[in-house]
């Protein structure tokens, strides 16, 4: 059962990845990022993280990816790029063998680091402990990464005021 | 059979190299974003998987981190993106090789 979902999953995963790789009308490059983004919750849910399942949904699939299409749709910029022209002679071969070159060495390094790091005991908190997933999140969340958590919303401030500034047409006007 | 854990680790590396190929090929700046978008969902896959692997939940409190950081780099990157593309309307980063505005 475990594995004819994580087929499922990944078959849908990789096909989205190919999707907004591949798809020259932006918008439906976006819509493939859901269908991934949706494959990797799958796959999360999979794997036990139930929190980051629903965070992955609503996060990104929610919120991130319609803040793609507002983009898209306000500066009208969904017209069909021509894919089979390369702008840069050669590039495409470079890059496929760049991104060759990553996947073997990636592939060792992660097949590699698993082998070495079975069974070291846990850092922060075991998975196994009482509570379910969301209880065991929280309370390491809230006692170890308390700093960084603190400094996440000083981020996301950040963020805001910075979207707000920059855009912000007619204070960026005036001061010019 | 099982899922073998190296299954998820291959599927995040593969997952990975897509979205670095794809950044490297596409001229449209929108769906580099995606392309960079796809890459850290690859690592918090890596990381869930680990996580689990060695039964540590500290990776699941990275990847809840690495959500918030994307969500604000999206905000951003997005923000500079309107304020470029109101001025030149081209959706080419070919076309914004000039610092000068």
């Amino acid at each position: 059962m475990d594995v004819l979902v994580f087929f499922i999953a990944a078959a849908i995963v990789l096909t989205g990845a190919m999707g907004v790789v591949m798809a020259r009308n932006p918008v439906h490059a976006a819509l493939m990022l859901v269908m991934t983004l949706f494959g990797i919750a799958v796959l999360f849910v999979l794997q036990e993280a139930h929190f980051l399942a629903a965070v992955q949904v609503v996060v990104y699939a929610g919120a991130i990816v319609v803040l793609f299409l507002f983009v898209i749709m306000l500066l009208g910029v969904d017209v069909a790029e021509d894919v089979t022209v390369e702008p840069l002679v050669g590039q495409r071969t470079a890059a496929l063998v760049i991104s060759m070159g990553t996947l073997g060495l990636l592939s060792a390094l992660v097949i590699r680091a698993a082998q070495l790091s079975l069974g070291m005991p846990s850092g922060t908190q075991p998975l196994d402990g009482e509570g379910g997933n969301l209880v065991q999140l929280a309370r390491v969340l809230f006692t170890d990464y308390l700093f960084a958590f603190e400094a996440t919303s000083v981020l996301l401030v950040i963020a805001v005021v910075g979207a707000v500034v920059l855009s912000n047409r007619t204070s960026s006007g005036a001061s010019q | 059979m099982n899922v073998d854990d190296s299954w998820y680790l291959l599927l995040g590396a593969l997952l990975f190299t897509i979205g670095a190929y794809g950044l490297l090929v596409r001229r449209n700046p929108l769906v580099m974003f995606m392309c960079i978008e796809l890459m850290l969902n690859a690592v918090n896959l890596t990381f869930v998987t680990f996580s689990r692997m060695l039964n540590d939940i500290g990776g699941q409190v990275v990847v809840f981190f690495v959500l918030v950081v994307a969500a604000a780099e999206v905000v951003v990157g997005l923000g500079i993106l309107v304020s470029i593309l109101r001025r030149r309307p081209s959706a080419n980063v070919d076309d914004i090789s000039a610092l000068k505005g």
